[in-house]
């Protein structure tokens, strides 16, 4: 069937993003926008805009009934859930089924195959791929067995976590029982799930993943992204391909997202994240993403393919329009976030009215955001206000080129991370290409300590 | 209609071949300014003059959060210290729902006692006391907005 009217149940950079696909297939969309959202830019570009609930987003963009209220209201026939809220909420796909709503992601199943990070390792062993040493634990007998079998330190995760929340670092034996009591707790207040596991902490990892795309039946790969500057395990830069990989554990990291996804039957788009352990040359199953990336960008720059339109094509029950052989990645994209943060006050949000917003354009420039003069940046969402994108033919223009982007671009108003992005793209450490995931906090020391403020 | 990245980029190239070096376009839904810069980049500023098509009747939109109870002191005090929020955000008086409150009224605090939590863009930010003395009011509801230096409490400091 081919989609006419879709409600987006997302807000920001990519509900904007998902309607310039929409708006270019034809589809009409309907934007449903908490009240603090209602005067959005996203709002104000829409086909139409339906009420979802108050501000907060547990009353909102996090409720299955609201979502589901708000689609029916629309008459629209299918949802996209974009990423974050209830993107990979099983629930949310099930109660769109009985309403006679296309989700525009996996099934139920697929979700929960993945959502739960200990069922998602076993199918990863099941598909063949290697999971980080580790297991679940159930008592800190077993913690502390299983600690000492893997060798320290060990990250504690939670199996409810994900996207880098719930995860603890134990650094020897003697400070594991009272980090597994932290976790738990914690684990069962922010995810309600107070299941938790453990893996090796891999020292000098690269964080790197891989795009997949399926249809039910098969399932191609997009390359890979490169996503190790992070911060407390939120992505700042990403980039597609992954830079100075060996060939070899190239192709071994696409075949294993491949067989993940066949082992799924995997339909529509999914990340598959793995850890390059860079010592070994070795990698490590981690979670699956299942659902439209932040760095999606990326990925489009070097297989010239629209992503969202892929999604469309894949919830309208049509088959992919071609094989892995005619997938062609030419050159290399790098995409940075621009957060409403004060990084010189250890990242302290900084919501507001945006006065002035200034992104640059140009040959191999993209920008996505939601912002522009005057708009606002609600305190109850997350920070992320744009991301500037950067083609090249190799790593070397497409950074040159975004280096240029973020130079000519200025947000003021509030307080934002374009400065801190230029200095760290500059950096002699991500200039070479391939830091490890502990690049960030070196970074930002020596930054610090030459003085630099906010 | 929108402008795609790509119509930007071809009106640039128009634009390379002339003397001009900044553009302002203008139609009922949107403005777009274009200005090259002194490296001979160029930027935009996008401005949507459109307003939203809102299905429901705004009316609706008046009924919102949920917000508890306002304790306050019976007379007006000069004396009392004001606890400001850090953060615009959303005003929290327990640790986590249906746990018991940091602080009740006439709770004796000192000045780095907890005594709420203010949420803002996903980030729990604690409120401290700043000064020892009895929680003398609560300004605010659980669970309410609290907008830029709202104050939330206010401590008595003479109070035993």
């Amino acid at each position: 069937m081919m989609l006419r009217r879709i409600l987006i149940a997302n807000r920001g950079e990519i509900a904007l993003r998902v309607m310039r696909t929409c708006e270019r297939l034809g589809i009409e969309t309907v934007l449903a926008a908490s009240d603090a959202d209602l005067n959005s830019v996203p709002a104000r570009r829409a086909d139409r805009v339906i009420r979802l609930g108050p501000a907060a987003a547990a009353a909102s963009y996090l409720s299955v009934d609201a979502v589901v209220g708000a689609a029916r209201a629309a008459g629209a026939d299918a949802l996209h859930p974009g990423y974050g809220f209830l993107s990979e909420n099983a629930e949310l796909a099930r109660a769109c089924a009985a309403a006679g709503i296309i989700f525009i992601g996996p099934t139920p199943d697929q979700l929960l195959a993945v959502g739960d990070k200990l069922r998602a390792r076993s199918h990863a062993i099941a598909a063949g791929l290697t999971v980080a040493p580790g297991g679940d634990v159930s008592n800190h007998e077993d913690a502390v067995k299983l600690a000492a079998q893997v060798g320290y330190p060990v990250l504690i995760k939670a199996v409810g976590g994900g996207g880098g929340r719930g995860m603890k670092r134990v650094a020897e034996p003697g400070g594991l029982s009272e980090a597994l009591d932290l976790a738990i707790s914690e684990a069962a207040a922010a995810f309600g799930d107070p299941r938790i596991y453990l893996e090796r902490y891999v020292a000098a990892g690269r964080h790197v993943e891989v795009q997949i795309l399926g249809d039910g039946h098969q399932v191609v790969h997009l390359g890979t992204r490169d996503c190790s500057i992070q911060r407390r395990y939120q992505k700042l830069i990403e980039e597609a391909p992954a830079p100075q990989l060996p060939e070899d554990v190239r192709v071994r990291m696409h075949e294993a997202a491949v067989s993940f996804g066949r082992h799924l039957s995997y339909r529509g788009l999914g990340t598959v994240e793995l850890l390059y352990d860079v010592e070994r040359e070795n990698f490590y199953f981690l979670e699956m993403n299942a659902r439209i990336q932040v760095e999606h960008p990326v990925t489009e720059a070097i297989c010239g393919l629209d992503l969202v339109e892929q999604q469309i094509r894949v919830a309208e029950g049509r088959p992919l329009s071609f094989t892995q052989a005619e997938v062609h990645l030419t050159g290399h994209a790098i995409e940075c976030r621009i957060n409403a943060e004060d990084w010189s006050r250890d990242f302290r949000p900084s919501p507001g009215r945006v006065t002035r917003a200034i992104f640059a354009v140009g040959e191999g420039i993209r920008v996505d955001t939601h912002i522009e003069s005057g708009a606002d940046v609600p305190p109850y969402y997350d920070s992320l206000m744009a991301k500037v994108i950067a083609r090249g033919s190799d790593r070397s223009q497409a950074l040159g080129r975004l280096c240029g982007a973020l130079e000519r671009s200025q947000i003021c108003g509030v307080t934002s991370t374009l400065q801190l992005q230029a200095a760290l793209l500059r950096s002699p450490g991500f200039v070479a290409g391939g830091p490890t995931t502990d690049y960030f906090r070196t970074f930002l020391d020596s930054h610090q300590a030459a003085g630099h403020a906010g | 209609m929108q402008l795609t990245d790509d119509d930007v980029q071809a009106i640039i190239k128009l634009l390379e071949t002339s003397p001009y070096s900044d553009l302002e376009l203008e139609t009922p839904e949107f403005r777009l300014t274009l200005r090259r810069s002194d490296d001979g980049g160029w930027s935009r500023e996008s401005a949507t003059l459109k307003t939203a098509n809102l299905q429901r009747p705004a009316a609706e939109v008046a009924a919102s959060t949920t917000v508890g109870d306002v304790a306050r002191a019976d007379v007006v005090r000069t004396d009392l210290i004001d606890v400001r929020t850090p953060l615009p955000g959303t005003f929290y008086r327990s640790p986590k729902p249906g746990a018991p409150p940091f602080v009740e009224l006439g709770a004796q605090v000192a000045a780095n006692t907890v005594v709420a939590i203010v949420e803002t863009m996903k980030l729990m930010n604690s409120v401290y006391a700043g000064a020892a003395g009895r929680v003398a009011e609560i300004c605010l509801g659980d669970a309410s907005f609290a907008e830029q230096d709202v104050v939330l409490m206010r401590i008595d400091p003479t109070a035993p």
